[in-house]
């Protein structure tokens, strides 16, 4: 169980998380939304310890963030960003091995090596293995990076916007992946999305924030209405049923 | 496991790039520990070459003079090579050097202060191991102070820190010349020696600490070979990974201090020699992984200075201008290398 407990962050004056509590856990795939600047990024900075609250805390399995053991939180938790620039040059099974650090502190045993290959193939990477980073597509190097995660084999997931630049077929399986991910793996997917009817139609929950607060948090369905969208992107969102799935008409 | 998802239709470059079947001589050629065995035979035939041909008089006598130069070549070779990919990993930049921090400045300034106080007759009667402790602990006391503000605090920003070090450098740099207008010509003569770094006859009581620091710095880093594999991630990845970044990093930091502060206070200051050795030992190693491009980086530093030495002593004749020439080339590369970067 992630729970956050009145958390609250602020840069300089402006309060970015305002006493937010929350927990996650319960369901397989949570999603975030929300507009942008509403606070996404920074909770899953605190929850993944890269930022420190100003307020409250953040508690994974019942321990604190910011006293646990980097190393035994990594077995546990995985926090994937939106920009993941590597300078140096890294082959895809590099990457990948690079999960199993917190397991084995780079040492890897038969056990990792089977981690690895498992991650390898459920991305579909085998052909790319031996390939540098920087000569793969946005949408390889994405998987490469999700790969790594899965290979880490921790119980929670945190995905900021693993949706950035993919095209439509990409988006699709990602989603589809994650989906997987909690279904067969039995992990605890929380990913950041704007495009919310990817979050409605693959996620079990969705939390909506706005202006550094919970402004939602339900059932994927009954987030899917007009006057919730509307309350939480201050924009008019037209909401249809298309063979029994809210579609989120938001083109005007 | 249905593992079509997202392999369904694998792109057209996706199949063309079947690895290779590269066998031989080539296939051995990849591997990094061949080339760095490669890399260790040149050197040790480096080494062979320049104490034993050559010979003017006693074989002996050149033999003790001549490896004292080698252990000075192989101490700097190691503290600059290491300390600079180490920094390169600490500050995912590759075109910085731990000079920039103003070590070099530092030192300039702790020789001008001493002849400009004491006046150049004191400073050449000075103990060299008093003047080399001053040297260390005050370039050491520097880099320390400078970190924890900046890294240690709140802010924990290595750019701030770089921008800081940078600027107290020039500062350091314009006190250094202010100071040595005022000297009298023979006292600059004497600071002037000083200015430049020199290999060819060490002092070896100061030989000896410094190789005894550097190793000590070198033994330190064993153990965090695989963590700075995975700081070259970067921080977020390397944090999510559960290395503790903060800790980490001073530690590393730290090592580098120590291992430069020592062996500029024995050789004198060298700016972009770390620069040439690490970058070359990056395409040479063919691989980002420390256990190799750290060994790598010190025995291209022995090959730079050994060859350089070899050249311009025996070849052209010239004696004790090897870190001249290295600053040269190591200045005319560093422009190289941001140009390219700027161009891409």
């Amino acid at each position: 169980m992630i729970a956050l407990e009145n958390v609250t962050k602020r840069y300089g004056s402006t309060t970015v998380v305002d006493d937010v509590s929350l927990t996650f856990g319960g369901e397989g795939v949570a999603a975030l939304i929300g507009p942008n600047g509403a606070g996404k990024s920074t909770l899953f900075s605190l929850v993944g310890r890269l930022l420190t609250a100003d307020g409250g805390r953040v508690l994974v399995d019942g321990r604190d963030v910011t006293t646990a053991p980097s190393r035994e939180l990594a077995t546990t938790l995985a926090v994937l960003r939106q920009d993941n620039h590597v300078g140096a040059r890294l082959t895809v099974g590099d990457l990948v091995e690079f999960g199993r650090f917190p397991h084995c502190g780079g040492r890897l045993t038969a056990t990792d090596r089977d981690h690895v290959e498992r991650a390898i193939d459920y991305l579909g990477l085998e052909p790319f293995r031996g390939r540098f980073l920087d000569e793969l597509s946005g949408g390889q190097r994405q998987r490469a990076f999700i790969a790594m995660v899965l290979a880490q084999d921790t119980r929670y997931v945190l995905l900021d916007e693993p949706l950035n630049n993919l095209d439509l077929r990409h988006m699709t399986d990602m989603m589809k992946l994650l989906r997987r991910m909690a279904d067969e793996l039995d992990k605890r997917v929380i990913v950041v999305l704007h495009d919310i009817n990817f979050a409605a139609t693959y996620a079990d929950r969705i939390v909506a924030m706005r202006d550094g607060r919970v402004v939602a948090d339900a059932p994927a369905r009954e987030v899917m209405t007009a006057e919730v969208l509307r309350s939480v992107y201050d924009a008019a969102v037209d909401v249809r049923e298309i063979d029994g799935r809210p579609v989120a008409l938001y083109y005007s | 496991m249905p593992t079509e998802v997202l392999t369904g239709a694998p792109s057209a470059t996706g199949a063309a790039v079947e690895p290779r079947a590269v066998t031989g001589w080539r296939a051995s050629w990849r591997r990094p520990v061949v080339r760095l065995a490669v890399l260790g035979a040149v050197v040790v035939a480096l080494v062979t070459l320049y104490l034993l041909t050559d010979v003017p008089g006693s074989l002996a006598f050149a033999l003790r003079i001549r490896s004292l130069t080698v252990a000075a070549m192989l101490v700097v070779a190691t503290a600059v090579g290491v300390s600079t990919v180490v920094f390169h990993t600490i500050t995912q930049n590759r075109i910085l050097t731990p000079s920039i921090m103003g070590f070099d400045a530092f030192y300039l300034l702790i020789s001008t202060v001493v002849v400009f106080t004491l006046g150049s007759t004191s400073f050449l009667r000075l103990d060299p191991l008093v003047l080399w402790l001053v040297q260390v602990v005050v370039m050491l006391a520097f880099s320390v102070l400078l970190f924890t503000w900046l890294f240690g605090g709140r802010r924990r920003s290595i750019h701030l820190m770089l921008l800081v070090g940078i600027v107290l450098g020039t500062f350091f740099r314009s006190f250094t010349e202010w100071m040595q207008r005022m000297l009298d010509p023979i006292d600059f003569q004497v600071l002037s020696d000083a200015m430049f770094a020199s290999l060819t006859r060490p002092d070896p009581l100061l030989l000896t600490l410094t190789a005894l620091l550097v190793a000590a710095g070198c033994i330190a880093l064993l153990p965090l070979l695989r963590t700075l594999d995975v700081l070259t991630l970067g921080a977020p990845a390397a944090i999510g990974l559960g290395v503790s970044h903060r800790r980490v990093v001073m530690a590393l930091f730290g090592v580098v201090s120590l291992m430069v502060a020592a062996s500029t206070a024995l050789v004198g200051p060298i700016l972009f020699f770390g620069l040439i050795v690490a970058n070359l030992a990056y395409s040479w190693a063919g691989t980002f992984r420390h256990a190799w491009t750290l060994p790598t980086a010190v025995g291209l530093g022995m090959v730079c200075l050994l060859g350089g030495q070899l050249v311009l002593e025996r070849a052209l004749g010239f004696g004790g201008t090897l870190s001249t020439v290295i600053e040269l080339a190591g200045g005319l590369f560093f422009l190289v290398l941001v140009l390219r970067k700027g161009a891409r």
